[in-house]
């Protein structure tokens, strides 16, 4: 029986600590599309998308009321464009981000990811011709997001890759300099990317997946943080303790829903990503969990060691919860979309060094970071290379998601509104790695002993 | 198949009575009630039966949505299997 405690304890959760299910995203497998004829190409992969997913919106709507829980999210991921570009004769790309966007816009949902290439060893047909086209294709659609996976730890960084994605996301962000930059916040670079993942920008449908799936993400910052506040003077010990059991039942709830969604639209289950993933509204911080821990500021020395533990005891608590866990799995740290992470910049104590050094112990990367207009390719290209050496060498999925803002410097604000937030420009160190990265070719795979 | 109502707001005469009205209205059976009246505050969670009602839960769960802001109560529908999943091992 259930009892009262237990009930009122979910009310709350949902209604006061923004305890949702972030994402239901059903992978879609365009493999079966490709086409010499980049027209035929296009009306198969429209065709495809707004018959399977035609049921996804309203799918996640109605176990929204059923169930009481919010689902805030519903997208798609398709197999990277570019395997798909490789068939084509005409290698027009914008014309798939387009067909993406139109069935996106049909199937009502608001994001569709999969505008991208597999390059961590070296450029295959399509994929120059793809990563070329991507600021043209982030400027011209709405919904349609982009990532390209430069680096592995088995087969090392393609530095040429890095050194055109600097170019990539500079130029994304001058194509949409009149509407914030958004190019750029719909932009991922990667090292280890994983194939399954649920979350926007990054989201692709791998090669090695099946042809439909359903992945869900979960959410609850929150939660995490209202749990812990009620543990006054507790040792770090037992924190780890109540993050893994509130862990374990936010987890519970995205299988839950993730299994009854993929039962109603006929299609196999699936991950639950792990993830604690923000949003700017008050009380859904990352970094108001690590302040709670004890820190007065998110930024300031602890703050690497708070993350850590709370990305293991997240991991922990939520593998126990789930038949199959993947995706991102652990704690994000997007500074415009995080409350606690956009005060600690603008009061200057979150640098971009120190969120570096988050990344290595958090689940993702440098993700919605604002920089100054003027900063160069070169340099950009620098911080992803820094970034997908930390990933690279440490076995986990890193990314890099910086948005320079055309026309603005240190101290002003950018902002997109709804779930990507605002921000402050942060600064970035400007002495110039050009002649590394003009260099090209690649970082060898590191080794998988000795390490010290 | 069973679901729980949770009804919490300020105390007025005939709470109670409306829920029930609505529940019956769909031929939802309720299975259990506990109320509570803490200060002002009205807290009740009933179980329900959902086996037999004449629509479906989202349906319902939209009905009961609109009696508590008409009433300016903030009412839930949640199937009971969240609860189960939530908190049982």
């Amino acid at each position: 029986m259930i009892n009262t405690t237990e009930i009122l304890e979910t009310i709350q959760m949902i209604t006061e600590e923004h305890l949702d299910i972030r994402t239901i995203t059903m992978g879609i497998s365009l493999l079966d599309c490709c086409d010499p004829d980049i027209d035929r190409a296009c009306e198969k992969i429209y065709r495809k998308i707004t018959q399977k997913a035609k049921n996804l919106v309203k799918t996640g709507e109605d176990i929204e009321k059923e169930y009481g829980i919010p689902i805030i999210n519903k997208r798609i991921s398709v197999t990277p464009i570019a395997m798909v570009l490789a068939a084509c004769e005409n290698k027009d790309a914008v014309r798939f981000a387009k067909t993406l966007d139109r069935a996106a816009q049909t199937v009502g949902v608001n994001f569709i990811g999969g505008y991208s290439a597999l390059v961590q060893k070296g450029f295959a047909a399509g994929d120059k011709e793809l990563i070329a086209s991507i600021p043209e294709a982030l400027a011209q659609t709405e919904r349609v997001c982009s990532s390209v996976n430069i680096g592995s730890t088995k087969t090392g960084i393609n530095m040429d890759a890095v050194r055109i994605m600097g170019e990539t996301v500079k130029r994304s962000a001058e194509l949409t300099a009149d509407r914030n930059c958004i190019g750029s916040a719909k932009l991922v670079v990667f090292c280890n990317a994983p194939e399954d993942n649920p979350f926007m920008a990054g989201a692709f449908h791998g090669p090695g997946e099946p042809d439909c799936i359903l992945n869900v993400g979960v959410s609850g910052p929150g939660v995490v943080r209202a749990a812990i506040a009620k543990a006054k003077g507790c040792s770090i010990s037992e924190i780890a303790d109540i993050i893994k059991r509130t862990a374990f039942k936010i987890t519970r709830m995205g299988q839950l829903v993730g299994t009854e969604a993929s039962k109603r639209l006929g299609i196999p289950f699936g991950i639950v990503d792990l993830s604690l993933a923000p949003t700017p509204a008050v009380g859904d911080s990352v970094a108001h969990i690590l302040e709670e821990m004890g820190l007065e500021t998110c930024g300031g020395p602890g703050t690497t060691a708070a993350l850590a533990l709370l990305n293991d005891a997240v991991k922990k608590g939520g593998v126990m919860a789930s038949s199959r866990v993947g995706g991102l799995s652990g704690a994000f740290i997007p500074v415009s979309e995080d409350a606690g992470m956009i005060a600690a910049a603008q009061r200057g104590v979150l640098h971009l060094e120190k969120l570096e050094a988050m990344t290595a112990v958090c689940s993702v990367g440098l993700d919605m970071v604002i920089v100054p207009g003027d900063v160069t390719p070169e340099i950009i290209s620098g911080i992803i290379a820094d970034e997908a050496a930390i990933g690279m060498v440490n076995s986990k999925t890193t990314a890099v998601r910086l948005i320079p803002a055309i026309g603005k410097q240190v101290g002003d604000t950018l902002e997109f509104g709804g779930l990507l937030g605002y921000g402050p420009v942060m600064p970035v160190n400007i002495a110039s790695p050009a002649e590394f990265i003009a260099r090209g070719g690649t970082i060898p795979a590191p080794l998988q002993s000795l390490k010290n | 198949m069973k679901a729980v109502i949770t009804v919490i707001g300020k105390d007025m005469v005939g709470i109670l009575g409306k829920v029930c009205n609505t529940c019956s209205e769909k031929n939802v059976n309720v299975l259990e009630v506990t109320q509570s009246v803490l200060q002002d505050l009205f807290v009740m969670i009933m179980m329900v039966d959902i086996s037999a009602m004449t629509c479906n839960l989202a349906e319902f769960s939209d009905n009961m949505e609109m009696l508590g802001r008409s009433l300016g109560l903030s009412i839930h529908v949640m199937h009971e299997d969240i609860f189960h999943s939530m908190h049982r091992i």
